[in-house]
């Protein structure tokens, strides 16, 4: 370690990294952060500052970069020092310009000079040094300018350079694949490199291609498998082994790229079959990496051509996962599951007991992950548990990205699985009411056509039902406070069109709502433009009907207040209401037809009906419209672009004559009629007034120009309603479904509650209830298919009372068993020593004696820091120091042996090392042997030292707890 | 009037844009994050970036391998922050963020996060954090999170040979330990060459 290890800066700097710890909130940091920002951009322009004191000012302008400012007026000092000759100085600058910039940094071309320089070095180190900056550093441009060396560096003697080259080469190929694609073939010749380090880099660069193209790498199979073979055969070096696995990591990898090359193509996947059952087999399902390499197994079996023995195994391993205690193994057991089922829709059945205590886990990463699974299964059978489900969890969700997320999960449920129109209407009520802003616009059109089209069937009073209750519940809703602005869109539209159509609400009632909804959200234009439309529906129905209109003053008001608007649309929208007031019943028949709005509108583009009136006018003496195409010598006039970029090519002078004003200009042929619209009232003309119910009804902003695009964007609507999902069979289904389930409670009941008497513990009578409620949830979200299925051939309630209790009676025993384990193990949750909190860390410290043996000695240490800091705060930087030479030497001592390699104390340490983690799992009880004491005494003095270091410097943040990583120390 | 407006107004918005995608094209590709925090995906960098936060939200280190701007990364970590330390100790070990998942893991009073992508092995990340956690420990002799305060170059050093690009390039401990004690000790020679002829050169040639 050296001189410059421990704390070899200067007093300056340490007093800066200790006042930062100090720091009490992040505004004094930050305070204390501009200083030295300040002090050091001072400094660093110093003339003639030595090397070493600038390697300081290098490495604080890394902290202060670090702790989240800018330290950008050094970046170029940092370059300069790459250059220097010294190894040590380059090595910091090489590490200051990794942190700082970025691969589209302009000070990267005085980099590349020094790169290239280095890559030719005689020492190695300074090479992987060259080496790592290129992977950060080198972007598109600086690629060929490294390029030849580092695919030179390829056969580098020193397996540590041949490393990082596979590394950069893999960088530049993923920086630019073009410029590499050359040299692919390299990474197949690395993959036989002697070194195993060079061959578990190469399968990086490996695994991307092939993600690529598989097929260009389907001859390697066997290659990859029998690798893999000779991995789990503790063929490579045991400095590999990790945890007492056979480099795991290598192992996952391998499996990773197998899952790629074995998927869909079953010869290839033939290949894998005996070795990844091997690997299966072998895995130490204790330890953690044991299981990770289980679960990259799992993946690699859910992804290539299914073998029966395989997937057995692979449940197998998932049922272990959920079954087990750590929420890090359920987790991958849902994952796990989530990618099985698709082969193997059955396996959930069997856990479907766990999955639900997922889904009621405390731990949220757990039940978003469930959640995910069941999205996955859903079916027309039990989405409507499930979607219930997700909602409710989305109400609660703060996290807007998530639930974007989870809504759209919904909807896209709702609409492909929907069992009836009342449901779908309601479930996107509730997606609207609580997530309105964050589900996609068009689910908003979807809803309101189809409340408009409903069945697509010929049973009218279906539809008008679906949408009375529609029109109930939003009267239910509207009066709730902070509504989303889509939602009200699609409450202002379906109160328009239907909330007078059943003779239940008066005109009045309606239009009062409206006119509420438009007041509390007055700065919402879209929505106010939503309630006027639908104001003027309902007084154009109104007066349709022949009955009297009245419009309310609070209505009157609010057309007053648009009819002075500043939105141009919304005072057409109020001009256009206040003439249909006065229009007699014939005329608003025909303006505002009673539900019509899935009508086609048939739209007269020649615009016949005016063919009089002009030639009124033209005999009047007005000019014949020339079209606009001929008066400006433009092609298209209807796209905002072409005219604006003529506008843009135009920008030099123009010598023609500006074209005189023309007084009538019918160019656009709407406003025109709008302005002329009330002159014209008295002939009915069909196609106009069918125009503008469409202007009206549709959405707003959509003013004059584009007529054509005025009807409700749906495409797509009808493939995901297509008749099949919801025509006929689809209520009875629902209607089945219910009363089904209910049926299911009280037998579910009955069953577990007769087990819990055959195991007769009065205690857990509590449990097993909630057990019952839980599998009835169970029933309903996984009996799914086993039902559906029989319910089609017999539909009779024979069948779920034959088949839950089947099913349940071996879940009540397996549930029985993990309540109990549940139950004892609550209380006394067992340590993990790799996540000890102080209180913890010191009772188990009492327990060990060489830690009370040197108790007194960091009291004594104690003593003298607060002796020495009493005395002079000022020389608390040398004390410091004279403490860590201590330590250093200790470190030295014990460090020394490491260095030499392949030496026999070494292997001692290794093992020694190699056995700590294993004790991480099984907890406390471990007897830590004497040769460990040994060995990790002086670490443990060394650590009190450090404890009274910290304690004197103040930095730290736990006080009691100075040996932090305890659990290696055993 | 207000139609002509509307076309200016589109027209600039439509020339910042595409100035925009201009410079991200000069700049060598469109990886850079513009609004959203994560870059989005067109290489498959396995590790998005290394934290080391302590309890209070302190940073002690932290490493990119995806491209942030300063700004992202503070919003980064004080995201994170927020997620990771009110966790609790018996929950998992992941955290799903913004897309990606974030794996943590608690050393005393130290959190080590490493971000990965949706599809990645959570468990095989949370080994390679305990790798370095080990590697750390034997560099250091039972390192400290001041260790980590005092000498985070170190730790920098250390991760480089660790990961590279975001990507595990080594996972043999020996090896690792092996490279690092040559480079100490290469700058230990270096240094005390430095100290005793290069300066004298120096400054006799000023």
């Amino acid at each position: 370690m050296g001189s410059q290890g421990g704390f070899g800066q200067s007093k300056e700097f340490l007093d800066l990294i200790k006042s930062i710890g100090e720091a009490r909130s992040k505004a004094e940091e930050d305070r204390i952060v501009l200083h030295e920002i300040e002090t050091l951009k001072r400094r660093i322009t110093e003339p003639d500052i030595p090397k070493r004191k600038m390697k300081e000012y290098i490495i604080r302008l890394v902290y202060v970069e670090m702790l989240g400012h800018d330290a950008s007026f050094g970046y170029i000092h940092a370059v300069k020092m790459t250059h220097d000759d010294n190894i040590h100085l380059k090595r910091t600058g090489y590490l200051a310009v990794t942190l700082f910039l970025n691969e589209d940094h302009d000070l990267i071309i005085l980099i590349v000079n020094t790169i290239q320089k280095d890559l030719k070095s005689d020492n190695y180190l300074v090479v992987c040094a060259a080496l790592n900056v290129v992977c950060k550093l080198i972007n598109e441009e600086t690629i060929p300018a490294v390029l030849p060396q580092v695919v030179e560096l390829l056969g580098h003697q020193k397996e540590a350079v041949r490393k990082k080259a596979v590394m950069a080469l893999h960088r530049f190929y993923q920086r630019a694949p073009s410029s590499v694609n050359h040299l692919i073939s390299n990474f197949r010749k690395k993959l036989c490199d002697n070194d195993p380090g060079v061959m578990g880099a190469t399968l990086c660069p490996l695994y991307d291609l092939i993600t690529i193209d598989v097929n260009a790498y389907k001859d390697l199979v066997a290659s990859f498998a029998s690798i893999l073979k000779q991995v789990a055969e503790r063929r490579l070096p045991k400095s590999y082994d990790y945890h007492q696995m056979p480099a795991p990591f290598i192992q996952i990898k391998l499996l990773k790229i197998l899952a790629l090359l074995g998927s869909g193509d079953k010869k290839a996947s033939e290949q894998m079959y005996t070795i990844i059952g091997d690997i299966m087999r072998k895995c130490d399902s204790t330890s953690n990496i044991g299981n990770a390499v289980l679960y990259e197994c799992i993946c690699c079996i859910s992804s290539m051509h299914p073998n029966p023995k395989l997937l057995e195994s692979a449940a197998d391993a998932i049922a272990k996962f959920l079954k087990s205690d750590s929420h890090n193994l359920k987790y991958l057991g849902i994952d796990a599951l989530g990618r099985l089922i698709k082969l193997s829709p059955e396996i959930a059945e069997q856990h479907q007991l766990a999955v639900i205590d997922c889904l009621e886990d405390p731990d949220d990463t757990l039940k978003r992950k469930t959640f995910e699974l069941l999205y996955k299964m859903t079916k027309s059978s039990n989405v409507e548990v499930i979607v219930d489900r997700m909602i409710d969890y989305m109400i609660n969700i703060n996290d807007s990205h998530y639930k974007t997320e989870i809504a759209s999960r919904c909807v896209e449920l709702a609409e492909q699985f929907a069992p009836s129109n009342q449901w779908f209407i309601q479930t996107m009520n509730r997606v609207f009411e609580h997530a309105g802003d964050l589900v996609n616009p068009k689910v908003a059109h979807n809803l309101m056509r189809l409340i408009a089209e409903g069945f697509g069937e010929e049973d009218d009073t279906a539809d008008s039902q679906l949408r009375s209750s529609a029109v109930e519940s939003y009267l239910r809703i509207v009066v709730e406070p902070k509504l989303p602005s889509t939602f009200l869109q699609v409450i202002c539209w379906v109160l328009g069109e239907y909330g007078t159509a059943d003779g239940k609400y008066s005109a009045s009632y309606i239009t009062g709502k409206l006119c509420d909804v438009a007041e509390a959200y007055s700065t919402d234009d879209t929505v106010k433009a939503y309630a006027i439309s639908a104001l003027m529906k309902i007084y154009s129905f109104e007066i349709a009907a022949g009955r009297k209109v009245d419009v309310l003053p609070e209505c009157q008001s609010f057309i007053e207040e648009l009819l002075a608007s500043h939105s141009t649309d919304l005072q057409q929208r109020a001009y256009e209401l206040q003439a249909i007031l006065g229009l007699d019943a014939n005329v608003a028949t025909n303006i505002m037809p009673m539900d019509a709005s899935c009508e086609d509108i048939e739209i007269d583009r020649s615009l016949s009906f005016v063919n009089s009136y002009v030639q009124q006018s033209i005999e009047k003496g007005a000019q014949p419209y020339i079209p606009e195409s001929e008066r400006s010598g433009m092609t298209d006039v209807s796209s905002f672009r072409s005219q604006e970029l003529h506008e843009v090519s135009s920008h030099a002078l123009r010598f023609e004559a500006y074209e005189l004003p023309k007084p009538v200009m019918p160019s656009r042929v709407s406003p025109i009629e709008q302005s002329s619209s009330n002159e014209l009232v008295p002939a009915p003309e069909p196609s106009y007034h069918a125009e503008m119910h469409q202007v009206a009804s549709s959405v707003p902003s959509v003013s004059d120009t584009g007529s054509l695009e005025l009807k409700l964007k749906l495409d797509g609507v009808q493939r995901k309603w297509g008749r099949p999902t919801y025509s006929s069979a689809a209520p009875s289904t629902s209607n089945a479904d219910i009363p089904k389930i209910q049926n299911g409670a009280p037998q579910l009941d009955a069953v577990s509650s007769s087990s819990s008497k055959a195991v007769s513990y009065d205690s857990r009578r509590q449990q097993v209830e909630i057990s019952a409620e839980k599998q009835k949830l169970a029933a309903s979200l996984f009996g799914g298919t086993s039902k559906s299925h029989k319910r089609q051939s017999s539909g009779s309630q024979k069948v779920p009372k034959t088949n839950i209790p089947a099913a349940e009676k071996s879940h009540v025993a397996k549930n029985a068993t993990s309540d109990t384990a549940v139950l004892e193990r609550t209380p006394q949750p067992p340590p993990d020593l790799l996540d000890l909190d102080e209180s913890t860390v010191s009772s188990s410290a009492q327990s060990l004696d060489p830690f009370k043996q040197l108790e007194g000695l960091l009291d004594l240490n104690q003593d003298t820091s607060t002796l020495t800091t009493s005395d002079a705060s000022a020389s608390g930087a040398p004390d410091v120091m004279s403490l860590y030479g201590e330590t250093t030497l200790n470190v030295q001592s014990g460090g020394v042996p490491n260095l030499l390699p392949a030496g026999r104390d070494e292997a001692n340490l290794l093992s020694g090392l190699a056995g700590t983690p294993n004790r991480d799992g099984h907890g406390e009880n471990t007897v830590t042997n004497p040769t460990q004491q040994l060995n990790k005494g002086p670490n443990a003095k060394e650590s009190l030292e450090k404890d009274a270091l910290v304690r004197q410097l103040g930095v730290t943040p736990t006080g009691q707890n100075p040996n932090l990583f305890r659990d290696l120390l055993g | 009037m207000f139609d002509n407006r509307y076309v200016t107004e589109k027209n600039n918005l439509d020339l910042v844009l595409s100035k925009k995608y201009k410079m991200l094209k000069s700049i060598g590709g469109g990886r850079r994050s513009i609004t959203g925090i994560p870059s989005p995906k067109i290489d498959t960098i396995m590790i998005h970036f290394v934290l080391l936060i302590s309890r209070q939200g302190k940073v002690r280190l932290t490493k990119w391998y995806s491209p942030y701007s300063q700004k992202e990364r503070t919003k980064v970590i004080r995201e994170l922050s927020g997620l990771i330390l009110t966790r609790g100790p018996k929950l998992c070990n992941f955290v799903e963020w913004r897309g990606y998942k974030v794996v943590y893991k608690r050393y005393a009073s130290l959190y080590f996060c490493m971000c990965i992508d949706e599809e990645d092995n959570e468990l095989e990340v949370l080994e390679i954090i305990h790798h370095f956690v080990e590697i750390l420990d034997r560099y250091f002799g039972s390192v400290c999170e001041l260790d980590l305060i005092f000498n985070f170059h170190k730790a920098y050093y250390i991760l480089d040979e660790l990961l590279i690009a975001g990507e595990l390039q080594e996972s043999s401990k020996k090896t690792v330990a092996r490279l690092i004690a040559a480079q100490d000790a290469l700058v230990e020679a270096a240094k005390e060459q430095a100290s005793s002829l290069s300066t004298i050169i120096a400054q006799a040639t000023k």
